[in-house]
């Protein structure tokens, strides 16, 4: 029951946020309709750090307990962070072709996304080289505990290697931005928000599935 | 501290019958050098802005190939299990194999240092020494996070593959911060130069005492 109010909440709240990112919303006057991307891009990124932090509960809370559920929890974090950062990265490649000009620009934030989105694949290269479930938790808590560390610790580096980054063009100081603009961003959160949630909801439930099926397939092997 | 010092000896001794490790990150750091001389030798950009990244690529991939061999060492005839067995503290045994590690990394880079030099027509000075300073800094960090990464991939069906897969992302600081710097000093303006020692103190800090703490999830059955 309540994963259909999700369901439909997530539903509505996308329809919402694509009307008024594409209808409502003004058009921007100097970036013209490329701007528009940013309503989806910047709720992604933000998706993406959470992601990072969930990851982080998800190991320690394993290391501590060792229960599986935990390693389950840090598993969708990171598959929803691999997508969804994914999915940040290629539109803001698209934004920037048009205005900076090149697809890339290796300034602090997008190099920051991208080392964190392969930290996020490495977790998962790592765990589809572990067959055995209570090893392949342990080891692959171990690497997103480090993983995890590393964030802060690339933020400072990064940052101090490019002072000289653009700064976003959407930023709470960042000057006048048009109150439909803001709402626009408000509801594309919210949109996305929603859809994070139901997203880690959907792939938890999976995760719990396949490792019945694994077990499952384990006493099936010890009985033959 | 005598456990510690037990796992170092045994290592040195190792290594000095069978000369893996050292010759075979000494051989691979140099052949990067000699190919990234072919790769920019048509372009005009300034040496020293160019042979600090060049160092350090050399020195994070040799290391990877060091690790590599330190730890097929270790789980090739089960001496781990052995390792494990010893009256010694998990975390102890970290610290062994990452003083180790970095004992066999920094005599590798020692030697491909003066090539550096000379490949690059710098002079031997002392802004030699401290380049060998940042090195060894940027060499504790990748021996304190590579040690507990190697035990980490070793448990998989793709052992050698999986090291640099896991290890160069979270080696991201350690590089920019080592690159940074040693550039810093080779072009001879300093000014930015403590952040980056910073950097990498914090990160070896950080490292060592995380891995320390977690190591023996690490290699536990």
């Amino acid at each position: 029951m309540k994963l259909k109010v999700l369901a439909i909440l997530t539903f509505v709240s996308m329809l919402t946020a694509l009307y008024m990112i594409f209808l409502y919303a003004p058009r921007e006057t100097l970036q013209g309709d490329a701007m528009r991307i940013f309503y989806i891009h910047v709720p992604l990124a933000i998706t993406g750090y959470v992601s990072a932090f969930l990851l982080f509960i998800g190991v320690v809370g394993f290391l501590r307990t060792g229960d599986l559920k935990w390693d389950r929890f840090g598993e969708t974090a990171a598959a929803l962070g691999v997508a969804f950062i994914s999915a940040q990265l290629i539109t803001g490649s698209l934004w920037a072709r048009p205005i900076w000009g090149p697809w890339w620009v290796w300034d602090s934030r997008t190099t920051l996304q991208l080392v964190l989105d392969l930290i996020f694949i490495a977790y998962f290269m790592l765990r589809s080289y572990l067959p055995d479930p209570q090893k392949r938790a342990k080891l692959s808590a171990v690497f997103g505990l480090l993983g995890m560390i590393d964030v802060p610790m690339n933020y400072l580096s990064i940052y101090l290697f490019r002072t000289q980054h653009p700064q976003p063009v959407i930023s709470p100081g960042g000057g006048g931005v048009a109150p439909e603009m803001a709402l626009t961003m408000t509801a594309s959160f919210i949109a996305v928000g929603f859809l994070y949630a139901y997203l880690f909801n959907r792939r938890l439930a999976i995760a719990k599935v396949e490792e019945e099926v694994d077990y499952l397939e384990q006493v099936m092997l010890a009985h033959e | 501290m005598k456990s510690m010092s037990a796992i170092i000896f045994k290592d040195i001794v190792i290594e000095m019958r069978n000369k893996e490790s050292i010759t075979s990150m000494l051989m691979f750091g140099v052949l990067v050098l000699v190919v990234f001389q072919f790769a920019f030798e048509t372009t005009n950009v300034e040496r020293e802005l160019l042979a600090p990244g060049t160092l350090w690529v050399a020195f994070s991939f040799a290391a990877i190939l060091g690790l590599n061999r330190s730890l097929a060492m270790e789980t090739d005839n089960d001496c781990l299990q052995g390792l494990l067995l010893a009256p010694i503290s998990r975390g102890d045994l970290y610290l062994g194999k990452v003083a180790s590690n970095f004992i066999f990394m920094m005599i590798a880079e020692v030697i491909v240092l003066p090539l550096f030099v000379v490949f690059n027509n710098l002079d031997f000075n002392v802004k030699l020494l401290e380049v060998a300073g940042i090195a060894c800094l940027g060499t504790l960090g990748i021996a304190s996070v590579g040690t507990i990464l190697s035990t980490i991939s070793a448990n998989t069906r793709i052992k050698e593959v999986m090291l640099p897969v896991l290890q160069i992302p979270l080696t991201v600081p350690v590089v920019i911060a080592s690159v940074e710097a040693t550039r810093e000093v080779l072009t001879g303006d300093t000014r930015g130069i403590s952040s980056w020692l910073y950097v990498l103190a914090g990160f070896i800090i950080v490292y060592l005492t995380a891995s320390y703490l977690v190591f023996e999830f690490a290699v536990e059955e």
